[in-house]
């Protein structure tokens, strides 16, 4: 296995009363998308498209 | 179909299950003998299930003190895996030897690693101390389902199926209706999923094994050590009781999930269950409750399994799925299952 324990956190919480989900990188970069492939094609597109 | 991911660690068997008789179980395509040694040790050997005879299977043979006898035509195997008798002769060919695979026994279970036995390393064995640790009590069985590993995986992490499969044993409405929290924790291979219901119905499996009547609070907490241990942390109290600032938690019901998935062959997969409870832990109707209903919940998943896995099995190429935000772990765990199938893919196999 590559890296330690809690290196490369990605996290992605869908929103309480909405049908959105709102992804957070390791980075520190947000993204909000409908649908989570979307979701996890921007967060592993990491560092691509990550500006916070 | 899934790709199995080598060079990790998969749980084989319970420990109660391996003794002094043989048990043949066939883990990512590989047929293995188990045994316990006689000495004072006790420790578990895992032996390649097929005789270099006349390729036999190890597991109908017996065992003669620590040693294992094939039952064909009485080739005797140590437990490294060397053979140190053969019948008739007194020259054992040098080459008459079966692979013993790397194995830990670890809270009850018998893990075995598949793969490079040199990289074989037993503290990266995940941990599940709730099984055979103090203040638990368990219950336990294991399934075969025929399915593709990946839909074991799938169904695991996304529980609002509760709702509709298991609608009244351990699911309700509130299940499929509750937003969830993703993480993915990269380096460790681990997919977290949580589902925090703050005013839910009660489904019989907590009804009537903690006796709570009305209305709970019921967190699920998922904690998937990809490819084999999935672990689901379950807190279940009257609606409105919450942990003390402290991290204490004496008024609720703490029930701890255990699955282990085991890819068997291509479309076989061994689904080892366990449920452990921190309370009531000597009622043996509540071991009972337990055992009779969550075997209950494990066969409407495992029918489900079958019926899904023929239904794939009958379609022509091409068939697409459609994801939703209740898949958003089940997506995670599977990207991490096809990374781990990578790395874990032969070197001889990649330049093939
Ligand atoms: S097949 Fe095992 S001894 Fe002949
Ligand atoms: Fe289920
Ligand atoms: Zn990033």
């Amino acid at each position: 296995m590559s890296g330690g324990p809690g290196t490369e956190v990605f996290r992605v919480d869908w929103l309480p009363g909405t049908d959105l989900l709102h992804g957070v990188c390791h980075c520190g970069a947000e993204h909000v998308a409908q649908d989570p492939v979307e979701m996890w094609r921007w967060m592993l597109a990491h560092p691509v498209g990550h500006t916070a | 179909m899934t790709a199995f991911p080598r060079n990790q660690w998969y749980v084989a068997a319970y420990g109660s299950e391996v003794g002094r008789e043989l048990l043949g179980r066939t883990v990512l395509g590989e047929p293995i003998a188990f045994y316990r040694t006689a000495d004072g040790a006790g420790e578990v050997v895992a032996l390649a299930d097929r005789c270099v005879h006349r390729r036999y299977p190890l597991s109908q043979g017996r065992l003669d003190g620590d040693t294992l006898v094939c039952g064909y035509h009485g080739f005797t195997y140590d437990r490294t895996g060397a053979c140190v008798f053969v019948p008739g002769q007194k020259r054992v060919p040098r080459t008459a030897r079966v692979a013993a695979y790397p194995v830990v026994e670890q809270d009850s279970l018998v893990w075995v690693w598949i793969g490079e036995p040199a990289l074989a390393d037993p503290r990266a064995v995940p941990r599940a101390p709730h099984l055979a640790g103090p203040g638990w009590t368990s219950v336990s069985g294991m399934e075969p389902v025929d399915c593709d590993f990946g839909l074991l995986v799938d169904n695991l992490l996304d529980l609002s199926h509760e709702t509709y499969l298991h609608g009244g044993y351990i699911g309700t409405p509130e299940v499929a209706e509750t937003p969830i929290t993703t993480e993915v924790d990269e380096g460790a291979g681990i997919v977290r999923v949580s589902r925090h219901m703050d005013d839910a119905a009660c489904p019989s499996f907590y009804a009537r094994s903690t006796g709570i009547e009305g209305r709970i609070t019921r967190w699920q907490d998922i904690e998937y050590h990809a490819p084999c241990l999935y672990l689901l942390h379950s807190r279940v109290a009257p609606v409105g009781v919450l942990p003390n600032p402290d991290g204490t938690d004496p008024d609720a019901f703490h029930i701890e999930i255990t699955y282990a998935i085991t890819p068997s062959a291509p479309g076989k997969v061994y689904d080892f269950w366990a449920v452990s409870r921190d309370f009531a832990r000597d009622d043996p109707e509540v071991t009972t409750v337990l055992r009779d209903l969550n075997h209950t919940v494990v066969m409407q998943d495992v029918d489900a399994l079958n019926i899904l896995q023929r239904a794939l099995d009958a379609e022509p190429a091409g068939g697409q799925e459609l994801s939703i935000n209740i898949d958003t772990g089940g997506l995670a765990a599977r990207r991490i299952l096809a990374r781990l199938a990578e790395e874990g893919a032969a070197p001889a196999e990649r330049v093939s």
